[in-house]
C-alpha cells in the first residue's frame, strides 16, 4: 500500500460528496463520536481505568487542548512551550471561584476562558516580537511561573491544591456522576465540535491567510501588509482560550486541582500530540490527541512497561512518518489543483 | 511622490550597518544603490521599507516622515518591496501569493482581478504557473512572483533587492528590460544591485556605498563611463 494516502483518501470522499453527502458524513461522524461511551465493553476497554472516565480525561480534553495548541504552533508557527500555563488558568480559575463563590461551572467557563485570553495578551505583547527559539524559551519559563506560583501562594492552597471543586450542574435534567461519566465527555465533545468550527471558518478567512503567511515568511507577509504582531497575539489568545476552556473542564470533572498537575510534561504530552498527529492539520491533530490520551490506559496491563511502550510507539511512528499520522498538505512539493485558493 | 533619506543611521546591536546616509528618489525615476557585499544595501532597503529600525535620521516619504511607521502600513502608503532572496511564500500557489500581495486592499474585488492582468502581462510565464507552488518555481520565475507581488499592491515606489541575484545571464536581461517597463507604468523604483552593469544601463540616478557610506553620486550614465567606477564595479576589461 505505498501509494495510499489515508488525508488523500478522506479528503477525496469529502471532494467528490455533494452538499447532502457532506451533511451526513458529518452527521454520522458526530453520532459515532457521542456513541464512543458505549464501546466500553468492546475492544476498546480500558482495563483498570474506567473507560468513560478516560474518554473525558485524557482523551477529549487532549483532543480539545490539541486543537487549541495548533492554532499557535501548527497554523501560525510559533513553537509554544508552556501551554500547560493556559490550562492551569482555566482549572485554577475554576478551582478559587468554585471555592469563594457560589458560580457554577458554566458560569465560570466564559471567566475561565478570559482570564487565559487575558493571559495570552499579557505574555504575547511583549514576547510575540521574538521568534523560533527564543519564543519557545519565554512560553517555557511562563509555564513554569505559573505552577511555580500556584505552588508558592496562599491562596492557592500552595502544594495542598484546592479539593471540593463543585460537579457542573445538570443539563436538561440530567445529573453528573462520579461512576458515569458520559455526561461529561458529550459536554467536552460539545466544545471540541465548537472548537473545529471555529478554527475552520478561520483559516479560510483573513486570520488564516495571515497565519498561513506568517508561518512560511514572517518577513514577506510583513510586507504584504499583514500586522504580523496583530495576528500572532490573535493566533495565542485563541489558543490559550481553548487551553482556559480545557482547564475549567477539567478542574469540574477532577473536583480536585493541586500544582503538581500542570508541569511542563502536560506542554511537552500536547506538543507531542500535535506533532505525532501531523502539524497544521485539524484532522491529524484530533487523531493525535486521541491517540496519546488514550494509549497508556490502554496498555495499563503491562503496568511497568506502560511508558517505554509509550515512548517507543512514539518513536517508531514518528521514524515512519516524520509529518505525523495525517500530515498537512506540503505544496513545496506538489502541484495542486487549477484556481485553488485559500 | 518623492522619498527622502535623511542622515539614517542603522545598527545591528553595537555594529553600525549605515553611517549615515542621506539619498533622494524623486518621482518617476530609477534610482540604484550599487556597492559590494556588506556595503549595507540591503539594510538600506529593510530600513526604507520598515522591517529594521532606524537608530536615527528620518525617511521621509511624499512629505510625510514615516521613519516610525511600522512596515506593514508603509505598504499602505504606497511603499512596496520585493524582498532579497526572493522571499517568496513557497507553500502557496502562485494565485495564492499574487493574493496575498493586496492583503492589504482585500475588499476591492475589481482592483484584484485588474492587477493579476496587470501582472499576467508583464509576467506571461506567471500565468502558466498559476496553479504551481511558489517553492517548485525556478529561481527566475520566483523573482518575477515576488515583483509581480510587489506589484499587486499598486506602489508608488517599489522597492527590489537584488532582483538579478543567482539568475543566468539571459534571465537577468529579462528581468531589467521588465524593470524598466514597469517604471514607465509611473512606478518610481529604487534598485539595490550588485550587477552594477546592468543597473546603471537601467537606472536614471545612482549611488555607490562602501560600508555603510555614500561614496559616491552621480547620473548612472556618468558612472559607467567613470574609469574609477569600471575599474572597481565593473570589471577593468569588460565591455
Amino acid at each position: 500500500m505505498k501509494n495510499f494516502n489515508l488525508r488523500d483518501f478522506g479528503a477525496g470522499i469529502w471532494e467528490r460528496s455533494n452538499r447532502y453527502q457532506r451533511v451526513a458524513i458529518v452527521l454520522v461522524t458526530i453520532t459515532l463520536a457521542a456513541l464512543l461511551p458505549f464501546a466500553g465493553a468492546s475492544f476498546l476497554a480500558t482495563p483498570v481505568a474506567a473507560y468513560d472516565a478516560v474518554l473525558v480525561y485524557p482523551v477529549a480534553i487532549f483532543v480539545l487542548m490539541s486543537l487549541g495548541l495548533n492554532i499557535v504552533v501548527g497554523k501560525s508557527g510559533m513553537l509554544d512551550l508552556g501551554y500547560v500555563a493556559f490550562f492551569a488558568i482555566g482549572a485554577y480559575t475554576n478551582g478559587l471561584l468554585s471555592m469563594h463563590t457560589g458560580l457554577n461551572t458554566w458560569e465560570i467557563m466564559p471567566i475561565g476562558i478570559g482570564a487565559a485570553m487575558f493571559a495570552g495578551v499579557l505574555l504575547g505583547i511583549p514576547t510575540l516580537r521574538l521568534r523560533g527559539d527564543y519564543l519557545a524559551i519565554v512560553t517555557l519559563g511562563f509555564g513554569e511561573i505559573i505552577r511555580i506560583v500556584a505552588l508558592n501562594v496562599s491562596w492557592t492552597n500552595g502544594p495542598n491544591g484546592i479539593s471540593g471543586i463543585q460537579m457542573p450542574p445538570p443539563i436538561l435534567g440530567k445529573e453528573f456522576a462520579l461512576d458515569d461519566q458520559k455526561l461529561f465527555f458529550w459536554v467536552v465533545l460539545v466544545m471540541i465540535l465548537l472548537t473545529i468550527w471555529m478554527i475552520r471558518r478561520l483559516t479560510v478567512r483573513r486570520p488564516g491567510r495571515a497565519w498561513e503567511a506568517i508561518r512560511q515568511d514572517e518577513d514577506a507577509a510583513e510586507l504584504m501588509g499583514v500586522p504580523t504582531l496583530k495576528y500572532k497575539i490573535w493566533s495565542f489568545t485563541l489558543g490559550a482560550a481553548i487551553g482556559g476552556a480545557a482547564g475549567v473542564l477539567y478542574a469540574a470533572k477532577n473536583l480536585f486541582i493541586s500544582p503538581e498537575m500542570f508541569t511542563l510534561n502536560v506542554s511537552i504530552l500536547i506538543l507531542a500530540c500535535v506533532v505525532f498527529g501531523g502539524i497544521g492539520n485539524i484532522w491529524g491533530v484530533i487523531l493525535g490527541g486521541a491517540i496519546l490520551g488514550y494509549l497508556p490506559d490502554r496498555i495499563r496491563f503491562i503496568s511497568d512497561a506502560r511508558l517505554l511502550v509509550f515512548g517507543l510507539v512514539l518513536v517508531v511512528v514518528m521514524n515512519f512518518r516524520p509529518d505525523g499520522l495525517l500530515p498537512r498538505k506540503k505544496r513545496e512539493k506538489a502541484l495542486v489543483k487549477k484556481g485553488a485558493s485559500a | 511622490m518623492r522619498l527622502e533619506i535623511k542622515d539614517l543611521h542603522v545598527h545591528y546591536g553595537k555594529i553600525e550597518a549605515i553611517k549615515g546616509i542621506s539619498i533622494v528618489v524623486n518621482e518617476g525615476e530609477i534610482v540604484t544603490l550599487i556597492g559590494a557585499n556588506g556595503a549595507g544595501k540591503t539594510t538600506m532597503l529593510k530600513t526604507i521599507s520598515g522591517l529594521r529600525p532606524a537608530t536615527s535620521g528620518q525617511i521621509i516619504f511624499n512629505g510625510e516622515d514615516i521613519t516610525g511607521v511600522p512596515a506593514h502600513k508603509r505598504v499602505d502608503l504606497g511603499l512596496s518591496q520585493a524582498p532579497e532572496g526572493r522571499g517568496i511564500f513557497p507553500g502557496m500557489t502562485v494565485l495564492e501569493n499574487l493574493e496575498m500581495g493586496k492583503f492589504h486592499r482585500h475588499d476591492r474585488k475589481k482592483e484584484m482581478a485588474e492587477d493579476l492582468d496587470k501582472v499576467y502581462t508583464l509576467f506571461p510565464r506567471l500565468k502558466e504557473r498559476i496553479s504551481q507552488a511558489g517553492g517548485t518555481l525556478s529561481g527566475g520565475e520566483q523573482q518575477m512572483l515576488a515583483i509581480g507581488r510587489a506589484l499587486m499592491a499598486r506602489p508608488k515606489v517599489l522597492l527590489l533587492d537584488e532582483p538579478s541575484m543567482g539568475l543566468a545571464p539571459q534571465m537577468i536581461a529579462n528581468i531589467f528590460r521588465i524593470i524598466t517597463e514597469i517604471n514607465k507604468t509611473g512606478v518610481t523604483i529604487l534598485l539595490v544591485e550588485q550587477n552594477a552593469q546592468q543597473a546603471l544601463q537601467r537606472a536614471h540616478r545612482a549611488y555607490i556605498l562602501e560600508t555603510g557610506n555614500v561614496v559616491k553620486e552621480a547620473k548612472a550614465s556618468d558612472l559607467l563611463n567613470d574609469p574609477a567606477v569600471r575599474e572597481a564595479y565593473l570589471g577593468t576589461g569588460a565591455h
